[in-house]
């Protein structure tokens, strides 16, 4: 039975205020929160078994590599990898993304073609830019409509046997769109390109299945399904991750080491250089569990209706307009007042103790194709209520009336 | 005026006020007031870097005094820059320099405006200063 008022209770930050005001934290697409077992994870960790792993005889530091070992056997399952060793720790979806991009510049020649969905981070984007001016490829964009959806149409004409790479982010940060990836996926396979998808925004809404969806690369941030930040997942095929090289070098990463020569490790090591995040790896492992012990099922149903709930209320002030209203979207709700600048709006209801975010979302090409500054976000989690949206839409109100 | 005293003036008036909504609304209303910048000058190079919403500030230097006037897209800012405006505007590039600017505390500004504005109001106050550097530069 999902309670979201027993779930509150997981939440230790929710009952603090701000500007004297309770806390409604509505910018979880940026980070979620950490329920009390996670922290409690990082707590027993440092508290019990700080040790470093993979190499220690002594029992601290058997029981941390246990410990990281069964966070990772955790998340395979969670995402539902064929083999442990197609999960590598990273520090986050970036990282992640950039031991991709590194690794391509081995594959790529002159004239290939990386395509990548007109929805994306700026981090997203600058890796294949670099990956483009090293290796003389060409970056084609999959542009997208006024609800904020790709045009599948113009994505079928984009590929050719040119490309090698298709790139998009499973749900859009800025708009919320819901990336059709099954498609993406199929067609690019067709004509022999690899498919990496960025599931910073999805992992804390869907649970995807990387072997139903064929995919090649699936990344993901800890952080932003209630886990700490600097951690995160790069799923690869293993026949991919096998031929990629190593993206840094270091401790870890080797099998044998002479000044002649070094053998790399195998999976994961060979792309875990170095003394890993030990701890958030674990509590990673830790968060997944709590979620899956909420139900992604149970998430996804309360979360459409804090979303349904919210595009409805906010809808009712005058002058206001989402962006991003695709059928197919997550609970992320990117809107502006007629004529006043997001940032005044997101300086007013942060003294009314509300947290959203405002500016251009790190997404510059989604807002140039608006024409506007920027956007004011509103992004839901399971733990928020419908009473919080209540609070925004009045704070809504009262900066209106102070700004207009 | 000097800056000093024109700082206390600012400090005074916002002392009327005992909560941060009607100290938001004066500010917006003196925001009104800002001397506005020429469409010509709103350029990119005239954009203050660090702030969220986009603030042109323009310098010109009449008779061993600079003239400022600036411009912004979101209105809060637009009064924040009406506040320094107000209290550099007129003055010795010298004086310009060495202005203590701790006022802004005392209006319970810095305190009340998010991390990032409170960044933004910083590198306006730090561009204001560098226009005064550089046509203190030129007196010398």
């Amino acid at each position: 039975m999902f309670d979201v008022h027993k779930i509150r209770e997981d939440f230790p930050i929710l009952k603090r205020t701000v500007n004297g005001k309770p806390l409604v934290y509505f910018d979880n697409a940026a980070t979620s929160q950490t329920p009390q077992v996670v922290i409690d994870t990082i707590v027993d960790y440092y508290s019990n078994y700080n040790a470093n792993i993979h190499r220690g005889v002594h029992t601290l530091s058997q029981e941390a590599t246990d410990a990281y070992e069964t966070a990772r056997k955790k998340i395979q399952h969670h995402f539902n990898a064929k083999h442990t060793h197609e999960i590598i720790l990273t520090s986050g979806t970036t990282h992640s993304i950039n031991i991709v991009a590194t690794g391509f510049t081995n594959f790529l020649s002159k004239g290939d073609e990386i395509i990548v969905s007109a929805l994306e981070h700026h981090s997203n984007i600058v890796p294949w830019q670099m990956l483009c001016e090293r290796t003389g490829a060409i970056l084609k964009v999959i542009p997208m409509n006024e609800e904020g959806e790709l045009l599948m149409n113009v994505y079928d004409q984009l590929l050719s046997d040119k490309t090698k790479l298709v790139f998009t982010n499973h749900i859009s940060n800025a708009l919320g769109t819901i990336n059709a990836i099954e498609e993406i996926i199929e067609k690019a396979h067709k004509i022999g390109a690899a498919v990496l998808i960025d599931g910073a925004q999805s992992c804390p809404h869907i649970k995807p299945d990387v072997q139903a969806l064929d995919v090649d690369f699936y990344v993901v941030s800890a952080h932003k399904l209630c886990g700490p930040t600097g951690v995160g997942m790069l799923y690869g095929k293993e026949e991919w991750l096998n031929k990629l090289p190593p993206y840094q070098g270091g401790g870890e990463m080797i099998d044998q080491v002479t000044f002649e020569k070094t053998t790399y490790a195998g999976l994961p090591h060979k792309f875990e250089a170095g003394t890993p995040n030990i701890c958030g790896g674990i509590a990673f492992g830790a968060a997944l569990d709590y979620m899956n012990t909420i139900g992604f099922d149970n998430i996804a149903t309360y979360e459409n209706e804090l979303l349904e709930y919210g595009t409805k209320r906010l809808l009712e002030i005058e002058g206001l307009k989402i962006y991003g209203t695709s059928k197919n979207k997550t609970s992320v709700i990117s809107f502006n007042l007629e004529n006043i600048h997001p940032y005044d709006v997101g300086t007013i209801v942060d003294k009314l103790g509300i947290a959203v975010r405002t500016g251009h979302h790190c997404a510059q090409p989604i807002m140039d194709f608006y024409k506007i500054p920027g956007t004011i976000r509103a992004s839901f989690s399971f733990y928020n209520t419908k009473e919080e949206i209540d609070v925004l839409v009045e704070a809504i109100i009262k900066a209106k009336m102070m700004l207009s | 005026m000097t800056i000093q005293e024109i700082q206390e003036e600012i400090v005074d008036e916002f002392s009327m006020f005992d909560d941060w909504m009607q100290r938001y609304e004066y500010m917006i209303e003196l925001g009104k007031s800002l001397p506005l910048i020429e469409e010509k000058y709103k350029t990119d190079d005239n954009i203050i870097k660090g702030c969220q919403s986009k603030v042109w500030v323009h310098a010109e230097m009449n008779e061993d005094k600079i003239d400022f006037t600036a411009d912004s897209d979101a209105i809060i800012t637009k009064g924040i820059i009406a506040i320094l405006i107000r209290a550099f505007s007129g003055q010795h590039p010298k004086d310009i320099i060495e202005a203590d600017t701790s006022f802004i505390d005392e209006i319970g500004l810095k305190e009340h405006l998010s991390p990032t504005r409170a960044n933004g109001l910083v590198s306006m106050i730090k561009q204001l200063k560098m226009y005064a550097i550089a046509y203190q530069t030129q007196l010398n």
